[in-house]
């Protein structure tokens, strides 16, 4: 499986991309924000970091670079996508994903580990875990905090589109890092293809690391692959003509 | 004719503001107890050859609705100033 990860200026988390899916099995190639087409590629991973410096607004620069009309077409033919956080923040701005992400409630940075539930493994990132599986991965951001119009939160929730929500702590020490509605930390479109999560999988996919939690996120899409055995465009039945408006 | 703008934009109303609310504190331990309802935004100045003070406006409002602002998280308001000397 060809997997394409891509590089804007000021991503900065596009190796350990590149090394898990390597690990999992899969062939990963970087693109460049100025490419225009996704030279084959049967996934797209967008990477964490700090895309044209997060100006104007995280990911608000990045949704205008030539490779993301390639990348919105891969998706609307139903091929899977995985957004870490500034990736996922470029796929909300891009109307990919619904919602925007927001500066975090307590003003901070927060870089370390959480405990998240992944609600859903019916993914193509998640359907290695058991649904409700619950795993320790690091965020790293300041700006998490997922927003949307009430509605949409009831439609995420409704149509089971929150993949990955954090979970845990207590009162002194609330789970939710950010302050992100409904404790989400990830979410997919209608069509399950494309997924947004602020958590870094790939920062913890290697058993060295002394855990590799992250690691069957990628090790998903492989098995996602391999079990359908169809094209892209063929695995999904209903595309989501709504992402662009969401 | 070029037209000097000033686009504000603001934080939607109703969503948390943190940062609002940190300098709203900050202010309140400084004495200023008449603050309240602080915001922090961003204001984004430019120049815009436009025929008319209307077509301005319009023009700039599209570049709000398509990067500006956020339509999700963010309002904006256009103010355009005067037109400029040639």
């Amino acid at each position: 499986m060809r997997v394409a990860v891509l590089r804007f200026p000021g991503s900065n988390c596009e190796p350990e991309l590149f090394r898990a899916v390597t690990r999992a099995g899969g062939e990963a190639f970087f693109l460049f924000h100025r490419d225009t087409d996704l030279a084959g590629a049967d996934a797209v991973l967008l990477p964490g970091g700090f895309s044209y410096g997060d100006y104007l607004r995280s990911g608000a620069i990045a949704k205008f670079a030539p490779i993301m009309e390639a990348v919105r077409r891969h998706a609307h033919a139903g091929g899977p996508v995985l957004g870490v956080c500034n990736g996922f923040q470029i796929l909300c701005e891009a109307g990919m994903l619904p919602g925007a992400l927001m500066r975090n409630t307590g003003l901070k940075y927060v870089s370390r580990p959480v405990d998240v539930r992944v609600e859903h493994a019916d993914t193509p990132f998640t359907c290695a875990y058991a649904d409700r599986e619950i795993i320790r991965i690091p965020i790293g951001h300041g700006e998490g905090r997922f927003v949307a119009p009430d509605d949409v939160l009831d439609q995420l929730e409704s149509e089971n589109r929150v993949v990955v929500r954090y979970i845990g702590g207590s009162a002194d020490a609330p789970a939710n890092p950010n302050g992100s509605s409904r404790d989400i930390a990830g979410i997919c479109n209608r069509a399950r293809n494309v997924v947004g999560m602020m958590p870094h999988p790939e920062r913890l996919a290697d058993a060295a690391l002394g855990s590799d939690a992250g690691h069957r996120v990628f090790a998903s899409l492989l098995q996602w692959a391999a079990g359908a055995g169809a094209a892209p465009g063929e695995r999904s039945t209903v595309h989501d003509q709504r992402s662009t408006v969401l | 004719m070029t037209w000097r703008v000033n686009v504000r934009i603001l934080p939607r109303s109703g969503l948390l503001d943190p940062q609002g609310q940190a300098v709203e504190h900050a202010l309140r331990a400084l004495d200023f107890r008449e603050a309240a309802n602080v915001h922090v935004g961003k204001a984004i100045a430019l120049d815009v050859d436009a025929e008319s003070r209307e077509a301005a406006e319009a023009r700039v409002r599209q570049m709000c609705d398509r990067l500006l602002a956020n339509p999700v998280t963010e309002d904006f308001e256009i103010e355009i100033d005067r037109e400029q000397p040639l």
